[in-house]
């Protein structure tokens, strides 16, 4: 019985309302209290979204190209501009977090002082805020390498931003794989490379998509980088040199720009929360199957 | 676990009873008590009444109910999720078992010390503080007098007096588990549950507490589980063999400590004290 | 190609992916560097605190470069968050581990998680027209130090709960069952033996939020109406660090524009050294 898991809620009795000046009933009230105002609060967003935004939100809506500054027609442009910037962030954040990844969990023992600068620096970038790294964006890719406001800055920049998240989530991955494996490879006498193609990297698959599908999501929520460096125009882009405007800077922009752009900001965020809560499901999802993986191979 | 059951039972089990003597006055009944934690029975059908101020130990093998029985009797089984307790449970005329009954102020009469020290992640002062303020025993003014008796009486004062505000992980084994019995004596319990107390411990420190928990005799009812057949023997009143039968613990023989070691009545009792000894 | 030899490359291009991962961090400081390098020699040290006022040119010698007005509204903004957060936060971690039934327990959670995965720009839009015209209806303008740190306690609320949340889970279960052994009520287990065996966690919770709080900048700059002034009530427009790049940014020449470079390097530094703080605090959680 020692390890068995504890049942927090059945070790009082429920707290006696009767009772006077009792701490436990003080604070019981509270944190229902407590609970009740967040869930109040979160319940108003949520129908403000879906009260505001609902109407709007067509299928003409999520095709059409906006017209009259965004207060009219749809989001289709920017969709594919959002699209675009998410598959350049990927293209570039993707493999180079993963070989990161594989760097860490695989080729390097603990303390090696190599891999603790890159650890370091990752820890450093997971906390510097996302104005700065458009800031950053703005005077390297749009300046410095020339790209000016375009689908490809805003797309290297956020990038930078989510290297930390997806390289931490896929080594984490890598790690849950049993050592078993990598035994039993060396035991037949195959190479690393091998080892790591047919068999690590395909028993790691959920967590490196899990990392991936996190970068994903911290990517499509982010405003504040790409507003110097993915830029603002809301037509359709031609290439990746254009300039595009995320849903997210889109919400912006009506919010703040655009006198009565409010109806179709409201229904952009929508559009944009559930993305968002679809990217989560699917990392949760795959968390929990690398999480059952991980217990029938134990 | 190393016999087999079923060349070693030759009739269904059948607790053998000794009337409780009357200079020794029951305060634990437990009439047809039994656990399960869903559908695995943790043990069945426990009828039996421990003495007050006496030291019980509880001996059979791993897995037949015997850490069950004890968290029975403070209910911390309630912790367990899935895990239903049914029968009757009387201490000194409270219904244990009862939805009623204030589990509280049942934990403040019936200690409890685990196999493994569990000191809180505190200070050592604050860990015999924090019960005592917790059930308002005494105030903040004599908090500290009654620290220095109750680590005196486990024997830890000396020791402990000049880093009082040290955290408890700072201590040794056998300290930490003193300081436990100290948590638990400071509440001023009725009845002790040890929980294989020595049993984590190195053999000078098990020395150690194992002479403390003689010298709780007559002054608490003590309830002991142990694995440990020549301590059992060493330290108790009284002795209740449990064995695993059927997939569930059964009380299989209770009774004074030299009966049930010198002359088992149960052929089972007789060949557990044997083949563990042997 | 021998088998040895593609290891060999494969290593080489495992170190090399491993080189840039690390190189990003030191090219955003450099650049950064680089930028601030015209204003913090043009402007020198002081004349960020002397100055008059926030009044910046593209050449330091006739501008005014005052940036402690903002520095209050961020640090004000961030400061009531917090203080308004961190109650909250571990009073729902409380509730969901001590005093909700399993399935609103759950509920509650879920809940959080999905609050915690709101983008900032969708909470600025929603305070822009949810919070502001409440605010404007008792005390006009509306945008103001309120609506700010309002959004912002809900922004960093589920950051906080969750990490206090998974603290209080990661609690040992002996210090749980030796609490309930001895007999100790909900509140007195609590404080007295949870939060200590807590602390770790719930501390890093606490710090990344702050952190949060710092550097957010679309919440903030879509509430708090931008205008550079020392608040005085809650009721007075601010503006912050981050929002004042994002809005000077779009036409900020020369020395102004290094300036703002200035601001963000200064924003870096006070993050970093809160993650850092958290991260040396509880090893692990600052990806959570």
């Amino acid at each position: 019985m020692h390890d068995q898991a504890i049942s927090w809620h059945a070790a009082w009795p429920a707290p006696r309302l009767s009772a006077r000046r009792n701490p436990d009933r003080f604070i019981a009230i509270t944190a229902w209290l407590g609970a009740i105002a967040v869930t109040t609060v979160f319940f108003w967003i949520v129908v403000d979204l879906i009260r505001l935004g609902g109407a709007q939100l067509t299928p003409a809506f999520i095709t059409n190209a906006p017209t009259s500054a965004g207060r009219a027609g749809g989001i289709g442009s920017v969709l594919v501009s959002t699209a675009l910037i998410l598959g350049v962030c990927l293209a570039v954040s993707a493999p180079l977090g993963i070989a990161t990844a594989i760097l860490l969990a695989e080729f390097t023992r603990e303390g090696n002082r190599y891999c603790t600068a890159i650890r370091r620096s990752l820890d450093t970038l997971a906390g510097v805020p996302s104005i700065v790294f458009g800031l950053f964006g703005y005077a390297f890719f749009c300046v410095y390498l020339r790209m000016g406001f375009s689908i490809l800055s805003g797309g290297l920049t956020l990038a930078c931003m989510v290297l930390p998240i997806l390289t931490r989530t896929a080594e984490q991955g890598l790690r849950s794989v049993p050592d078993e494996y990598r035994y039993a490879a060396a035991a037949v006498g195959m190479t690393r490379t091998q080892t790591l193609r047919q068999l690590l990297l395909p028993a790691a698959m959920p967590g490196l998509v899990a990392g991936v599908v996190l970068g994903v999501g911290r990517a499509l929520a982010e405003t504040a980088a790409l507003l110097y460096t993915s830029g603002y125009a809301d037509r359709m882009p031609s290439s990746l040199a254009d300039s595009g405007r995320s849903l997210s800077i889109h919400i912006y922009d009506l919010a703040m720009n655009v006198p009565g752009g409010e109806p179709n900001a409201y229904a952009t965020a929508l559009v944009l929360v559930g993305l968002l809560i679809a990217i989560n499901a699917t990392a949760v999802w795959l968390g929990e199957r690398w999480t059952h993986r991980k217990l029938s191979t134990a | 676990m190393t016999m087999t059951p079923d060349t070693l039972i030759p009739t269904k089990p059948v607790a053998v009873t000794v009337p409780p003597r009357p200079d020794h006055p029951p305060i634990i009944r437990a009439e047809n008590l039994s656990v399960r934690y869903g559908d695995h029975r943790a043990f069945d059908q426990v009828t039996w009444t421990i003495a007050r101020g006496r030291i019980t130990a509880l001996i059979g093998p791993s897995g037949c109910g015997k850490t069950s029985f004890l968290t029975c009797l403070n209910r911390l089984a309630d912790l367990v999720p899935r895990c239903s307790v049914a029968g009757t449970l009387d201490i000194d005329g409270m219904d244990v078992l009862s939805a009623a009954t204030d589990v509280i102020a049942l934990r403040r009469r019936v200690g409890m010390i685990f196999q493994k020290p569990n000191p809180f992640p505190v200070s050592i002062r604050r860990n015999i503080a924090l019960p005592l303020l917790d059930h308002r025993l005494c105030d903040r003014r004599t908090v500290d007098d009654h620290i220095e008796r109750t680590l005196r009486a486990v024997g830890l004062w000396g020791e402990v007096k000049d880093r009082l505000n040290q955290s408890a992980f700072c201590l040794s084994g056998g300290q930490q588990q003193r300081l436990c019995l100290a948590r638990a004596l400071a509440l001023k319990p009725d009845i002790l549950l040890l929980d294989e107390p020595c049993s984590a411990l190195d053999p000078i420190s098990s020395g150690v507490v194992e002479d403390l928990i003689v010298s709780l005799r007559g002054r608490y009812t003590v309830v002991i589980v142990t694995h440990n057949l020549a301590q059992a023997k060493r330290i108790a009143d009284d002795a209740a063999f449990f064995w695993l039968d059927g997939g569930a613990g059964r009380l299989i023989e209770h009774g004074p400590c030299r009966s049930v070691f010198e002359n088992p009545a149960h052929p089972l009792t007789r060949a557990y004290i044997h083949g563990a000894r042997g | 190609m021998s088998r040895s030899r593609t290891d060999r490359w494969l290593l080489v291009g495992l170190r090399a992916s491993g080189a840039v991962t690390g190189a990003v961090v030191l090219l955003v400081i450099a650049f950064l560097l680089i930028e601030s390098w015209p204003a913090s020699r043009h402007v020198g040290l002081s004349r960020w605190i002397t100055d008059p006022s926030w009044y910046p040119t593209s050449s330091a010698a006739d501008g005014r470069f005052n940036l402690v007005p903002m520095l209050w509204g961020t640090l004000a903004a961030a400061g009531i968050a917090v203080a308004l957060a961190t109650p909250l936060a571990l009073l729902s971690a409380v509730f969901c581990r001590f005093y909700a039934p399993p399935t609103i327990a759950r509920f509650y959670r879920r809940m959080i998680q999905l609050l915690a995965g709101i983008p900032s720009v969708v909470y600025g839009l929603w305070g822009l027209t949810a919070l502001v015209p409440l605010i404007q209806h008792f005390r006009p303008p509306g945008t103001s130090l309120l609506a700010g740190a309002a959004v912002l306690t809900l922004m960093i609320l589920p950051t906080i709960a969750l990490l206090a949340d998974a603290a209080l889970a990661n609690v040992p279960g002996d210090h749980l069952r030796a609490a309930a052994a001895a007999g100790l009520s909900r509140p007195g287990t609590i404080r007295g033996v949870v939060f200590p065996a807590a602390r770790a966690g719930i501390f890093t919770g606490i710090l990344l939020g702050t952190g949060r709080a710092i550097g957010e900048t679309m919440a903030v700059l879509m509430v708090c109406g931008n205008i550079v002034q020392t608040p005085t009530s809650l009721f007075d427009p601010i503006r912050t660090l981050t929002a004042n790049i994002a809005l000077e940014m779009a036409y900020a020449m020369g020395d102004h524009r290094s300036a703002l470079f200035v601001s963000g390097l200064a924003l870096m530094a006070i993050v970093i050294a809160l993650v850092a703080m958290a991260d040396r605090i509880g090893r692990g959680y600052a990806y959570a």
